[in-house]
């Protein structure tokens, strides 16, 4: 599926460009992406370290615990193959709660930690498990509760009621995560098959 | 109502690094070292989702320079049209799942042409707002797990996104005409 995305992408950028005689741009935006992607990952890091710091002190001071007695359950009815007391539950709880809170750039960080909790349950180093596209169904749609990025570029282009659409947001957002999950759901129950028949 | 948001967005970062530590230390934790212990797997976890990165923008850049993403969203744009979407919005319904800073650019752009309290300012307002960059989650999160094979991922992503799309359209529409 990624592979078939990916090339056609590329091929329908390529050759398209080709044809509409923009192929010089071509090699400057694949450079210019490349490079780009790595300057994005180093500044990934500071915001790693800081906010994977964080975490482990709610981790240590029982913070993490707490928000997975609180959401926990239902998180526990999404994620029915982690086991109950499985570090992956406090680790999703976490991203969840980023996620409502509109944390931005923490989300990612504690994404990537229950990603990390999750894989320690899959047998396939390679391919996703069915827990790990839940979580990316669920972080995909992002529900988030303070719209905060919006809310400041809607003010700065003058709006007279810049928090209009929080309302909206959070109405759209709830049934879009919805219709994830289910398709998730869904997607899961029809794949199933093909693994079984998989060698090994 | 804004004042309050706009303090809850401005206060609840520094507000999260002052609480957490401040627990861990009434709770005996030894923040300092703490912190630096779980900070340690940053760089590693960064470093190793760069690959997937260079992949998925290089792909996404090529695509949008040259002029092929323009040609989809001409192509789909007369059936999104029969169903009631503004055509102006269309371009952001397509940049909404591969690239965050370009949905950002174009929501500004909107916003700024036609007005935040347009129909169409306040419906790229909650597209922007009720989903997320599909493609950047998707390689990020696995790509830092070395997750090689997504799955059907790809696709409840982007119905997803779709969903969000069309739901941001009619639900506008219902709210501030209704």
């Amino acid at each position: 599926m990624i592979n078939i995305v990916w090339l056609v992408f590329l091929v329908s950028g390529i050759c398209y460009g080709g044809w509409n005689g923009r192929i010089e741009f071509i090699t400057q935006s694949a450079i210019s992406a490349a490079e780009g992607a790595v300057a994005l990952s180093f500044k990934l890091i500071g915001v790693m370290c800081l906010w994977l710091g964080i975490l482990k002190i709610a981790e240590k001071a029982g913070i993490v615990n707490f928000f997975s007695w609180l959401i926990g359950p239902i998180i526990r009815c999404l994620f029915p193959s982690v086991p109950k007391n499985h570090p992956a539950i406090g680790a999703i709880t976490m991203t969840v709660s980023a996620n409502m809170l509109g944390l931005g750039n923490a989300v990612t960080p504690f994404g990537i930690k229950a990603m990390q909790e999750l894989k320690r349950l899959n047998q396939d180093k390679d391919t996703a498990s069915a827990a790990m596209c839940t979580l990316l169904a669920l972080c995909t749609t992002g529900f988030t509760l303070v719209p905060a990025t919006i809310i400041a570029i809607r003010s700065a282009a003058g709006s007279t009621n810049p928090a209009e659409i929080v309302g909206t947001t959070l109405i759209v957002s709830l049934l879009a995560t919805i219709i994830a999950l289910l398709a998730d759901r869904i997607c899961q129950l029809f794949s199933k098959r093909p693994a079984r028949r998989r060698p090994g | 109502m804004m004042e309050l948001l706009g303090a809850v967005s401005v206060w609840i970062m520094p507000l999260l690094i002052l609480v957490i530590p401040v627990i861990g230390f009434v709770r005996k934790v030894k923040v300092y070292e703490a912190f630096v212990e779980g900070a340690s797997e940053g760089f590693h976890t960064a470093v190793r989702i760069m690959p997937f990165l260079v992949a998925m923008m290089v792909a996404v850049n090529v695509f949008r320079i040259s002029g092929a993403m323009d040609l989809f969203v001409n192509s789909i744009a007369p059936l999104l049209n029969y169903i009631g979407v503004p055509p102006e919005l269309i371009p952001l319904a397509i940049m909404r799942p591969l690239s965050g800073t370009g949905a950002l650019g174009l929501t500004t752009e909107l916003l700024n042409t036609y007005g935040p309290d347009s129909m169409t300012g306040k419906i790229a307002s909650t597209v922007l707002g009720s989903t997320d960059t599909t493609f950047y989650i998707l390689t990020v999160y696995f790509g830092a797990v070395g997750i090689r094979n997504p799955r059907y991922s790809v696709i409840v992503g982007l119905l997803g996104d779709l969903a969000g799309f069309l739901l941001s359209v009619f639900i506008c529409y219902y709210f501030f005409y209704g």
